[in-house]
């Protein structure tokens, strides 16, 4: 039941209501629940109603760090592997 | 932008798959075997959806919790609902509710009886159809954990604010925090972590767990519903059980704040305080629920309509009371994919989308993770 979408938002209207887009669809969102929001924020709607503002700077940390999991990884098997002779063809 | 991809690529799935296979076993070393509840229904939807299960190691059991708030409404409930609707009052939920079994008959029956049963997406709806029927009385019913909360409660500011005296809530309100303290306070079940839940901590911020954390000294991390969310929701738990650490870690933090969202919390604290609530399979858990205060109790049903509310029964084989409080897996359940479907549902989590006996049900299981809990 607390399934709730990021929906971008697209238009701000009276009385603390929005529209909202998803894939092409424009909902009615309710955003009395958030004190500051901004046409193109993401909002994580749940009901009809946005709960949350989507932080897209934290999103994007937290996907760096997955990448240097990665890239850590990588590295570690690298050491693990023996590197093949550098004169073979 | 594209957040989903990102959060579902499957490179980096493998990583973390292949780091949670050797936490699993510097665990075994240890002789340890770690039980995570995953507390909200969403996650048992998606650690199906995505085949996460199986690619744990064998000693780290993903076990579903009581976070579906169909699923632990008491069948007493749907009794009051339907008989509201039998007294002639529209009755409008959320569609997850219309095929819970109450004691005799569930709201579908009660529709097909003549009942007017409406189906809303959002709460706001229950304030429309009080608008266009002014001369009957409409109730929502008010089920839900935090995150359904304060969008529900709103529809009584709009109700107050525009004079609509015609519409009520059901309440059966659950609150997470005090659920998991009653399930680490069972000696018969054995929780070793929680991945606490994406939205409802949305509304209650990450620092809600911190005091469960540190009186159960148990790993608390707060975990999105995307596949690579869970899996480092994983793995940020073994590596405290590792280290024999007991905190709350925010893995969510693009939506989930420390402190949560203020603007609903004092929402939901102006309308609503703290009451004793019945879970179904765990019986009455003190001040788990919220009811509205009596200032409000003009938009309280049970309240407008002498309403007594007892606990009603459920099927003698059923066992969803076990599967809520991790004790049963669905699939040991002797009524599972026999007397129990979800065309037929006998308990409510097979009614529900999210219940784990539903996504038992669609997505199947490894064989080995089938039975009753030690």
């Amino acid at each position: 039941m607390c399934l709730a979408v990021p929906m971008k938002l697209v238009e701000i209207q009276e009385n603390g209501r929005g529209l909202a887009e998803l894939e092409g669809c424009r909902h009615a969102v309710n955003l009395s629940l958030l004190s500051d929001v901004h046409l193109g924020d993401y909002l994580i709607v749940h009901a009809g109603f946005a709960i949350e503002v989507l932080n897209q700077q934290e999103a994007d940390a937290t996907l760096s760090l997955f990448e240097e999991l990665v890239h850590a990884v990588e590295s570690e098997s690298k050491r693990a592997s023996p590197q093949p002779p550098s004169d073979s063809l | 932008m594209n957040y989903i991809d990102a959060f579902r690529n499957p490179d980096v799935a493998a990583q973390f798959v292949k780091r949670i296979a050797e936490q699993g076993r510097a665990l075994a070393e240890k002789g340890l075997h770690v039980h995570v509840m995953e507390v909200c229904g969403s996650h048992t939807m998606a650690i199906g959806r995505y085949g996460i299960r199986p690619l744990l190691p064998q000693n780290v059991e993903l076990i579903s919790g009581p976070g579906c708030p169909v699923c632990v409404t008491d069948p007493g409930y749907i009794d009051a609902a339907i008989a509201l609707a039998q007294r002639g009052a529209i009755v409008a939920t959320f569609g997850d509710m219309v095929r819970v079994p109450g004691s005799d008959s569930d709201l579908t029956a009660c529709r097909a009886g003549g009942g007017d049963v409406r189906v809303c997406y959002s709460p706001s709806s229950a304030i429309d159809l009080a608008k266009s029927n002014p001369g009957r009385e409409v109730v929502f019913l008010a089920v839900g954990f935090e995150t359904t909360v304060a969008p529900v409660v709103s529809l009584v500011e709009m109700a107050a604010r525009e004079g609509i005296g015609n519409v009520s809530l059901l309440t059966a309100f659950k609150q997470v925090p005090p659920a998991l303290r009653a399930l680490m306070s069972d000696p018969e079940i054995r929780i070793d972590a929680f991945l606490c839940p994406a939205h409802v901590s949305a509304i209650i911020g990450a620092r809600a767990y911190e005091p469960i954390a540190a009186d159960y000294r148990v790993p608390c991390v707060v975990a999105g519903f995307e596949p690579l969310d869970i899996l480092s929701g994983v793995h940020g738990i073994l590596g405290q059980v590792l280290r024999g650490e007991a905190h709350v870690e925010n893995q969510y933090a693009r939506v989930v704040r420390a402190d949560g969202n203020p603007k609903a919390q004092a929402l939901i604290a102006r309308f609503l305080e703290p009451v004793d609530a019945v879970w179904r399979g765990m019986g009455s858990i003190p001040a788990s629920g919220l009811g509205l205060r009596p200032e409000f109790a003009a938009y309280d049903a049970a309240t407008r309509f002498g309403l007594a509310m007892a606990p009603g029964r459920q099927h003698a084989g059923c066992r969803c009371g076990d599967v809520i409080k991790g004790k049963l897996c669905p699939t040991a359940c002797p009524l599972f994919s026999t007397a129990c479907t979800p065309d037929h549902p006998v308990g409510p989590c097979m009614v529900s989308s999210e219940g784990t006996c539903a996504a038992y049900y669609k997505y199947g299981l490894p064989v080995e993770d089938q039975g009753e809990r030690t």
